[in-house]
């Protein structure tokens, strides 16, 4: 078990999940696929379908329409899996803290799903790549 | 005991996993190399095998279950059956039977079938999307090959993989005549098709059907489809070097290498096609070509 435990350290596929965000965390998503900072060096590539996902990557402060949709993602993704909340919106809702559509950072949404669910936070807006990679090696330490 | 450990060891199951996985890595390295970027380390296809192994299996509640899970590893089965009749008469361990080449082709097609069992069964509308085009592409691709294979073994008289290689070795290798060399530009067409690679690649496209035929599949049996593609991935390019090379380690392995480069160009200057384009491309091009080859053959030119 413990060889299948290293191995899923090595190989991490990422869903893609935006749940109303302003787009530019999803555009500095793809700077991690460019040469200059590739990604696929530790194995992280971008899946289509939660059900490959061992990490999904949630841009944006969730809104009232976003939330089921984020808890039915989660509920679909298998477990063992890290959640990566993601810029500043992530984090804490960011500018739209109290607006009246928003029900949550990504956290809060998550905690009254599964308490026990593994989040990484990667603050900035957007975050740089280099924030990206680190986070998501410390939340692999995490696990 | 000796058949047991053909397919379970060498050149079955263990041999052509591993071969076939180091395949994966080579193709992602060379596209990452391709795209100037760095590209994943040697073990990468162990990891993710190694990751999907330890990950949950998530049946959905629509999908028939039995079926859901058995038919992904029916398919692993089948396809290391294929490559252990092709590789025990490649290294003349087995004289093999008549008709063989046949057998393993249609071997070969068992993990699509599977596939499109899994798609139907999921009881999601993007898979099935996924099944319809999965169930043209194995039509569209079967026709050209299916010439080509008969093409080669009327030329060699014989329809066994023994009795091709024999004929290679005696009258000299099928690609280095006219009829060779277009026949085999017609069967890469086919096998990157049949592996599913990105000019083909549309059962399984990633942006445009979130995975399409895949897309239920979770844990093992996404494990298990991945090494039945990267067996397949080994067991296609050795189903050529069969047909259009015959016997020789050293050769083998100089034509292996140079059939996956072959694949992984193709894959990276490509985009992916429409399912009309493909059918019409495979149904008219190909087979045109194909039938032009078997005439030249015919006039052993």
């Amino acid at each position: 078990m413990d060889i299948l435990k290293k191995s899923f350290k090595k190989s991490i596929w990422v869903f893609h999940l935006s749940t109303a965000a302003c787009n530019n965390c999803d555009i500095e998503v793809l700077e991690l696929l460019t040469p200059r900072y590739d990604v696929e060096r530790f194995g992280i590539k971008l899946v289509g379908s939660p059900r490959h996902a061992d990490a999904l990557l949630v841009c944006g402060s969730v809104n009232a329409h976003a939330k089921p949709r984020l808890l039915e993602v989660y509920r679909q993704t298998p477990k063992p899996c890290l959640v990566v909340a993601f810029g500043s919106c992530g984090c804490s809702s960011g500018i739209f803290r109290d607006s009246y559509s928003i029900v949550g950072p990504v956290d809060k949404v998550l905690k009254e799903e599964d308490p026990d669910v593994k989040i990484v936070y990667i603050p900035g807006c957007p975050p740089k790549p280099e924030a990206m990679i680190e986070g998501i090696i410390k939340g692999l330490e995490a696990i | 005991m000796k058949l047991l450990f053909y397919y379970l060891v060498f050149p079955g199951f263990v041999f052509a996993s591993v071969v076939g996985l180091l395949t994966v890595w080579l193709d992602r390295k060379v596209s990452a190399r391709v795209q100037w970027r760095y590209g994943p380390p040697w073990y990468q296809g162990f990891a993710d095998i190694g990751k999907l192994l330890y990950k949950e299996v998530i049946i959905p509640r629509e999908a028939f279950g039995s079926g859901f899970v058995t038919a992904p590893l029916f398919g692993l089965a089948a396809v290391t059956l294929g490559v252990t009749i092709l590789c025990v008469s490649f290294f003349g361990m087995n004289d093999g039977f008549i008709g063989d080449i046949i057998v393993v082709w249609y071997l070969f097609a068992i993990p699509a079938i599977a596939l499109i069992y899994v798609g139907s069964t999921s009881g999601n509308p993007l898979s099935s999307v996924g099944v319809s085009r999965e169930i043209k592409l194995l039509l569209s691709y079967d026709l050209p090959m299916i010439i080509i294979i008969v093409m080669m073994a009327s030329k060699a008289g014989s329809f066994s993989i023994q009795g091709i290689m024999d004929w290679q070795r005696a009258n000299g290798s099928n690609i280095s005549s006219w009829y060779g060399i277009l026949g085999f530009a017609v069967s890469i067409f086919c096998i990157q098709a049949k592996l599913g690679r990105v000019p083909f690649d549309l059962p399984e496209a990633e942006t445009e059907l979130g995975s399409g035929i895949l897309i239920e599949l979770s844990g093992g049996l996404l494990a298990a489809y991945e090494l039945s593609k990267a067996i397949m991935l080994f067991g296609l390019p050795m189903f050529l070097i069969i047909l259009f090379r015959g016997k020789g380690i050293i050769g083998g392995i100089l034509m292996y290498l140079l059939i996956v480069v072959l694949l992984i160009l193709i894959k990276n200057t490509n985009p992916r096609v429409r399912i009309d384009h493909a059918m019409k491309y495979f149904w008219g091009w190909m087979s045109g070509a194909a039938i032009l080859a078997g005439i030249l053959a015919y006039f052993g030119v």
